[in-house]
C-alpha cells in the first residue's frame, strides 16, 4: 500500500510549561507540528492559545513575569537556547496579529521594512519583494497604483493583508497568526481564509482561532486548549465529528465557552 | 421643588463657575498685556534692539540681552535635548520595574518641584566654582539645562507611553532589535509628544531669571558675547535690572523688553502646537 509522503515535523514541544508568576498558565504542554500544514489552536479566552502561539517566535519574553520551561525544537533548533538571537529566529516565523497593526507609513514602507531592517537597502531587491509579497497576499491590485499611500489609509481588511505581506516580505517558513480576523467583517475575512488556504503550499500556518467555523475551514489539524491544558490534538475533521474528550465536543458544540 | 428643576439650576451655576474661573486668570493676563503694550510698543524701534545699555534710558537697548537669550537658548537645548530624550527613553523602554527605576522615577519628579533658585546656587558652586566655567554661559546653560531636564523626561516617557503596544509588537515580530524598533517606529510616532515637551521646557528656560542671578550674570554686558566662556545677560535680566531704576524711561525700556521677551516665548509655544498638530495629523491609530 502506497501512502502519501509523510510531511515533516517542523514544530516540536515537548513538556512546556508556561508562568506568570504563579499563575499556570501552560501545563506540561506536548505538541508536535507539520510541515506546510495549517493548524488551528482553539479554546475559551485565557486557556493559553496565544501564550502558545507566542512562545514560537519569543513574544512572551517582553512579559517581565513569564517564566518557561521545556523545549520548543523549530526547524531542528532549540528556540529557548542561549545562543538563539531571537531576531534571527523572528525572520523565519512571521505574525500577525488581532488587530491589523501597519506602521504609520506607506504601503511600501510597511512592506519593506523587514528586509531594511536586516540592511538591505538595493533598490530592485525591495521593489521585487514589495510587490511579490503583495502579490502573496492578495493586495497587489488593489494598491500598486498608490504603494506611496499611507498604510493606515487602507480598509481594515486590507490593511490585515497588508500586515501578512508585510510577514511575508522576510521569507518566513512559519506563519502565526493570532486571531486575524476577529476585527474584521465577515467579507473581508473570508478573503484571509482564502489567503490562508493559498498560503499552506508553502508555509506553515498556524492560527488561534474564537470562530469554530473558521477552524474547520482552514485548517489540517485543530488543538483544543482549556485551563493550560492540551485536551485535544487531531485531524481538524476528527475532531470536529467524533471529539474524544467530553470537555471538545461540549467546547465545540457551544454550550460553553 | 422638583428634582429635575433643581439639578438644572445646578448645572447652570456650575456652568458659570466655571467660566469665570476660566476668564479670570485670561482677564488679568490680557489687562497686562496690554497694559505692557500701550507702554513700550513705541520704544521698540531698530536702534532699541541692536543698542547697548546706557545711563541714558533713551539710549539704551536690548542687543547683549537678547543675543544673550539666543546663546543661553541655543546651548540649554544642545545641552538637556539629548540627555533628556535619552533618560526618558531608557526610563520607559529599557528600564527595569524594580526599586532602584522607582526611586529614580519619584527623585525626577521631586526635581521638578525644586525652586530655581536652588538650581541657581547648585550651577554656581557646581560649574561656576568646581569646574571654574565662572559666571560664563556656559554655567547659565548648564544650570538651565538641570533645570528643565525633568521636564523633558517626563514629557518624553509620556510621549513614548502614547505609541500603542501593538506597533511595538510589529516591528518586533519582523525581527527588529530593540534599538531598531525604538529608532524606526517608536521616536518617530512619539516625535511630536516629545517636541512640544521640549520646547515648553525651553520655553520656560528663557524667561528664566533667578537661577542666572544667583550664578552672576550680569545686567550691564557692554559687549556681545562670542564664545560660550564669555560673561553674559539675558533679556529677563535687563529687564530685572530696568525695573529697578526709579527713572520712568527705564520702565518704558523695561515694558518694551518684555513685549520681545515675550515674543519669543508666545512664538515657541506656537512651534510646539504647530509640531503637535502635524504630528497627531499624520499617527491615527
Amino acid at each position: 500500500m502506497k501512502e502519501k509522503k509523510e510531511q515533516r515535523t517542523i514544530i516540536q514541544s515537548e513538556s512546556i510549561n508556561v508562568y506568570y508568576d504563579d499563575k499556570h498558565v501552560l501545563k506540561n504542554v506536548n505538541l508536535d507540528i507539520k510541515e506546510k500544514t495549517v493548524t488551528a489552536l482553539i479554546g475559551p479566552s485565557g486557556c493559553g492559545k496565544s501564550t502558545y502561539l507566542r512562545l514560537i517566535n519569543r513574544m512572551n519574553d517582553y512579559i517581565p513575569e513569564f517564566h518557561f520551561s521545556g523545549t520548543i525544537v523549530v526547524n531542528g533548533k532549540n528556540i529557548y537556547d542561549d545562543s538563539v538571537e531571537v531576531e534571527e529566529l523572528r525572520k523565519d516565523i512571521g505574525m500577525v496579529f488581532q488587530k491589523p497593526n501597519p506602521f504609520p507609513k506607506s504601503i511600501y514602507d510597511n512592506v519593506a521594512y523587514g528586509l531594511k531592517i536586516q540592511g538591505i537597502k538595493n533598490k530592485t531587491v525591495l521593489d521585487e519583494a514589495v510587490e511579490s509579497s503583495l502579490k502573496q497576499a492578495a493586495l497587489w491590485d488593489e494598491v500598486k497604483d498608490n504603494l506611496k499611500a499611507g498604510g493606515l489609509s487602507l480598509s481594515g481588511g486590507q490593511q490585515q493583508r497588508l500586515c501578512i505581506a508585510r510577514a511575508l516580505a522576510v521569507q518566513p517558513t512559519i506563519l502565526l497568526m493570532d486571531e486575524p480576523t476577529s476585527a474584521l467583517d465577515p467579507i473581508s475575512s473570508a478573503k484571509i481564509e482564502e489567503l490562508i488556504f493559498e498560503l499552506k503550499k508553502q508555509y506553515t500556518i498556524i492560527i488561534v482561532t474564537h470562530n469554530m467555523q473558521q477552524a474547520t475551514r482552514v485548517s489540517d489539524n485543530t488543538a483544543f486548549f482549556y485551563i493550560g491544558d492540551l485536551i485535544e490534538y487531531g485531524k481538524t475533521d476528527e475532531l470536529f465529528m467524533n471529539p474524544i474528550h467530553e470537555q471538545t465536543k461540549k467546547y465545540i458544540t457551544g454550550r460553553f465557552g | 421643588m422638583k428634582r429635575s428643576v433643581r439639578n438644572k439650576i445646578y448645572d447652570k451655576v456650575f456652568e458659570i463657575i466655571g467660566y469665570t474661573a476660566t476668564f479670570f486668570g485670561l482677564i488679568i493676563l490680557l489687562y497686562f498685556i496690554t497694559d505692557i503694550v500701550y507702554e513700550g510698543w513705541n520704544r521698540i524701534d531698530y536702534d532699541f534692539l541692536t543698542s547697548y545699555t546706557s545711563r541714558k534710558a533713551e539710549k539704551s537697548g536690548i542687543f547683549p540681552a537678547w543675543v544673550g537669550s539666543v546663546w543661553i537658548l541655543a546651548l540649554t537645548l544642545i545641552i538637556s535635548v539629548p540627555i533628556g530624550i535619552a533618560s526618558g527613553i531608557y526610563f520607559e523602554e529599557y528600564a527595569k520595574k524594580n526599586k532602584i527605576t522607582y526611586m529614580l522615577e519619584v527623585n525626577i519628579a521631586n526635581l521638578a518641584g525644586v525652586p530655581s533658585i536652588i538650581y541657581g546656587l547648585l550651577g554656581l558652586e557646581i560649574f561656576g566654582r568646581m569646574f571654574g566655567f565662572g559666571s560664563s554661559i556656559l554655567t547659565g546653560s548648564l544650570t538651565l539645562a538641570l533645570l528643565i531636564l525633568p521636564i523633558i523626561i517626563v514629557s518624553t516617557r509620556e510621549a513614548l507611553k502614547a505609541v500603542p503596544q501593538s506597533l511595538r509588537d510589529a516591528s518586533f515580530a519582523l525581527g527588529a532589535s530593540k534599538w531598531q524598533t525604538i529608532w524606526l517606529q517608536i521616536l518617530p510616532s512619539s516625535m511630536g509628544g516629545v517636541l512640544t515637551g521640549t520646547i515648553l521646557a525651553l520655553s520656560r528656560a528663557v524667561g528664566e531669571t533667578a537661577p542666572l542671578i544667583v550664578i552672576g550674570a550680569l545686567a550691564y554686558v557692554p559687549f556681545i558675547p562670542s564664545s560660550p566662556m564669555d560673561e553674559f545677560t539675558v533679556l529677563p535680566m535687563q529687564i530685572f535690572e530696568w525695573t529697578s531704576r526709579p527713572q520712568h524711561e527705564f520702565l518704558i525700556n523695561a515694558a518694551a523688553a518684555i513685549i520681545v521677551l515675550l515674543c519669543i516665548t508666545f512664538l515657541m509655544n506656537g512651534i510646539a502646537i504647530y509640531l503637535r498638530n502635524k504630528w497627531q495629523k499624520k499617527n491615527q491609530w
